[in-house]
């Protein structure tokens, strides 16, 4: 089938501010937007500038908003948003400083990452026997959902507090905050809600929904903020 | 101008080996990892199933069952005196890992829970035992999560959106690489004692392939241009079960959970060839019956693939029907391999719970690489001689630990296991030894110039032509199935391809983030590793593990039980060099 790509286009060598192209594609419907993209790079245009790895929706390179809505191009299939003769819109995600085309400055994103104390921590002596911690299975399952965080920036970059104030940390680095506070084997839960409690923390999240709808791994982000924030009100981890 | 840094200790990427590395030098010298995209977007992010080490958490296990299973897999070209150092120190790896906060699944009673893979075995019983630790199917992505996390606790120094482009050795020396800065186009020149190389497979030579866009072979093509050789490249792993055509990998946790391949009879195959272990024979293996089933009409609707069935009812009737008193259901599928049934229903449009999933072998991973002992150390010849301050691990790397073939789950633990002894032998090495003076203006120019001359040149190929037709020509005649005539042909058509890349022509003139440049510039790397491949092949005229010759069916260990090295200094030369074995000698390989 036919589509037109309609991508916005930024050069910062030779831009003064960005503009849209569009480019007409032959794909098949089961092709991901990746791949078009890949087509008007390798056929059309060399100049188009974006990231991409895995290409099958792990490694949280190509995050963009397509149609309007974060999604990653390499888990989204043409057929899913567009019929023949359609035209779908590219372009950077929103929140964080464009670089060039479809490529944003992700380093803002993880200085957010890192503020929230992103590792184990567990002072105790490890096991005299030399062998793992344990850990129940329930315990185990109750922050299976924010391990799965590829740390792609789709949530974040489409939360209206973000974008209202770049100071908020972000639903990804709740997310990640998240992981740990509910590892019974973490003992720093306190002093990342102490973090999140402050004033660019877990607060300016006004349950927009935006960040659950927008994560290409399916993590209740929402609710994973949701439980943070009755932590802290409460003083009870659970 | 040029920017210059000075560490002791450099790795050169941030996936699993790459971090382990930095986390064990940067505990005793000022250390720096260099990656060309951020370090969680590495391709052992991808990694599904397992890493394997005899915990024996779940049943009876031992190290040497692993040792001997690892060799066995290997079709005995694994170095076993390398084998035993890492199936030992796997055990202490997983634990490690465990310790720096990895989420593994959990048995009831909270240790670190296990499943079975491929070729991995009870040796009394020849029956698969439970060694591959996992979490969930994404073990790979909560691996580099864990490392990348203690990496920051740490304070390990990155530069991110750095590529690197060129190593610098000088006397038989390496005093660091040259790298272009993705966002401004700038090169830096990196000065160090000690440089670990950890830059993962170069599975992109193949169309179809699990392998991530950015497995490219840079480094690999690098320490080649500069005179080193690389080590049994013929070898590369074509994995039995990506997804039909677009190559997107399966895990094999699949079938440790019960899968079976079916053919248009609707015939569980492997039985046929390999009666024990069936569907869990070792990949070589698997995806050699999978293009014979193919071959002989027996694809599904007599085309180029067959099915993985993975339906709950149909699982149960396999365990029923081997005696085994498992029994599962969809929500237990789903908890155990929610990604790869996500990847079916998103890119093929199938549910596995409900449907068998079309597969077909995809290019995976490669067994060859840079040759080093075992403590991570690159090798500069045949004789063991060693390049003083160059190091490599990971899947770049060649040990050998995987011989001709790798069993499932055994890069991970090659990651971390000589990860970090490349990591201590760094720390150690840099403590008694001095910067070496380098030119740093020169080392910058010819990295420039490097780039230069594809920005600047004026021909009239498209890049992804030539990688196109690279691509095709590997696919089908460096596959799977390789004979003579088709090999030289690959070699043909690879230095045509050669001779058309110098009149290559880019649309990008500029330096900022000019992604035309480095993936041409990549495309170089890989034209220049297909062709020693494709030469590596050739020249073995046996077939073991992952190289496979229909005009020399057999495994001849009088002629080939030995590892090749080949080096390209204008023409190709390959030598060998003999495989150690100590404890286990070679047999017949049967499943
Ligand atoms: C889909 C899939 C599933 C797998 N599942 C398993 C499994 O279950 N168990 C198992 O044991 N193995 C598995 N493997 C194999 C295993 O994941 C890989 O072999 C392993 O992760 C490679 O790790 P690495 O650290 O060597 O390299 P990678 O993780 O690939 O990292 C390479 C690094 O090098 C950097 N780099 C590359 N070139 C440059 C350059 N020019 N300059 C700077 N940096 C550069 C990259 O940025 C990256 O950080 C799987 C592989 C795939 C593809
Ligand atoms: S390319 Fe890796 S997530 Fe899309």
């Amino acid at each position: 089938m036919k589509i037109n790509l309609k991508i916005k286009r930024f050069n910062p060598e030779t831009d003064k501010k960005p503009h849209w192209e569009t480019y007409a594609v032959e794909v098949e419907p089961t092709d991901r937007v990746l791949d078009a993209l890949h087509d008007v790079k390798w056929n059309q245009d060399g100049t188009l500038a974006l990231r991409r790895s895995c290409a099958h929706g792990v490694c949280g390179s190509d995050a963009m908003r397509i149609n309007g809505r974060n999604m990653l191009a390499c888990k989204v299939l043409i057929q899913n948003i567009a019929k023949d003769g359609d035209t779908i819109t590219v372009e950077p995600i929103l929140g964080l400083p464009v670089v060039k085309d479809l490529i944003v400055d992700m380093e803002p994103f993880f200085a957010h990452y890192r503020a929230v104390m992103p590792y184990l921590v567990n002072n105790d002596p490890l096991p005299a026997n030399g062998r793992e911690r344990l850990q129940s299975p329930a315990d185990r399952e109750r922050y299976d959902d924010t391990t799965k965080c590829i740390l792609c920036a789709a949530c974040t970059t489409s939360c209206p507090s973000f974008w209202a104030r770049g100071e908020y940390v972000g639903p990804a680095a709740i997310v990640q905050a998240h992981r740990f506070i509910f590892d019974s084997r973490d003992q720093a839960a306190q002093q990342r809600l102490e973090i999140l409690s402050a004033q660019d923390g877990v607060w300016r999240c006004r349950t927009a929904f935006n960040c659950t709808e927008a994560c290409p791994r399916g993590i209740q982000v929402t609710k994973a903020i949701g439980e943070v924030k009755e932590a802290l009100r409460t003083g009870v981890i659970r | 101008m040029p920017q210059y840094h000075q560490f002791d200790a450099l790795v050169v990427g941030a996936g699993g080996a790459g971090l382990m590395a930095a986390l064990y030098a940067s505990k005793g010298v000022n250390t720096a990892v260099i990656s060309k995209l951020y370090p969680t977007r590495s391709h052992t992010g991808t990694a599904q199933g397992g890493i394997s080490a005899a915990l024996g958490n779940l049943e009876e296990d031992k190290w040497e069952w692993h040792a001997y299973d690892t060799i066995k897999g290997g079709d005995f070209l694994c170095d076993q005196d390398a084998v035993d150092i890492m199936c030992r120190e796997a055990i202490d790896a997983v634990i490690d890992l465990e310790h720096m906060g990895l989420p593994f699944d959990r048995t009831p009673d909270g240790k670190i829970s296990q499943r079975r893979f491929g070729g991995h075995t009870n040796n009394e019983t020849k029956k698969p035992v439970m060694r591959a630790c996992h979490a969930a199917d994404r073990t790979g992505h909560m691996i580099l999560q864990t490392l990348y996390q203690n990496c920051i606790k740490n304070n390990v120094k990155f530069f991110d959106e750095f590529q690197v482009i060129d190593v610098l050795i000088e006397d038989g020396k390496c005093n660091g690489v040259v790298a272009v800065q993705l966002a401004t186009g700038e090169i830096h020149v990196f000065h160090s004692k000690a440089t670990l190389i950890a830059t993962g497979g170069f599975g992109k030579m193949w169309k179809v392939t699990s392998n991530a866009h950015s497995l490219t072979g840079d480094l690999p093509a690098a320490v080649l241009r500069r005179g080193l050789p690389l080590e049994d490249m013929e070898f590369f792993q074509f994995h039995p079960t990506g997804v039909y055509k677009l190559g997107i990998l399966l895990s094999e946790a699949a079938r440790g959970e019960g899968a079976v391949f079916i053919n248009d009879k609707g015939e569980r195959f492997m039985e046929r060839y390999m009666p024990t272990l069936k569907d869990l024979a070792p990949r070589d293996i698997c995806s050699r019956c999978i293009y014979t089933e193919i071959r002989e009409g027996r694809g599904i609707g007599g085309k180029d693939y067959v099915y993985l069935d993975f339906r709950p009812e149909q699982i149960n009737k396999y365990f029923e029907a081997d005696g085994n008193p498992k029994r599962i259901d969809a929500h237990y599928l789903e908890t155990r391999l929610p990604d790869i049934i996500e990847f079916a229903r998103v890119y093929q449009g199938i549910d596995p719970i409900k449907e068998p999933v079309p597969i077909q072998p995809t290019a995976h991973y490669a067994m060859g690489g840079i040759p080093t002992d075992n403590d991570a150390r690159v090798l500069a010849d045949e004789t063991g001689r060693i390049v003083e301050g160059l190091y490599a691990a990971g899947e770049v790397a060649c040990v050998s630990v995987h011989g001709a073939n790798r069993l499932g789950t055994n890069s991970l633990v090659d990651l971390v296991v000589f990860g970090k002894r490349g990591g201590i032998a760094m720390a150690e090495y840099c403590k008694q030894a001095s910067f070496r003076p380098i030119h740093r203006d020169a080392a910058a120019k010819a990295g420039a110039a490097q780039l230069d001359r594809i920005r600047n040149n004026n021909g009239n190929e498209r890049p992804h032509a030539i990688r196109k037709e690279m691509q095709a020509v590997m696919d089908e005649k460096v596959g799977v199935y390789r004979t003579g005539a088709g090999l030289e042909e690959a070699i043909d058509k690879i230095h045509e391809l050669q001779a058309r890349y110098k009149r290559i022509r880019i649309d990008d003139k500029g330096f900022k983030w000019n992604t035309d440049l480095m993936e041409a510039w990549e495309l170089g790397a890989l034209l220049d590793l297909a062709e020693v491949t494709a030469f590596a092949a050739l020249a073995r005229t046996e077939s073991r593990g992952g190289h496979y010759r229909e005009d020399y069916p057999n495994r001849d260990d009088v002629n080939f039980l030995k590892h090749s090295m080949v080096w390209k200094n204008g023409t190709i030369t390959l030598k060998y060099k003999p495989v150690r074995i100590t404890r286990i000698p070679p047999q017949e390989r049967k499943y």
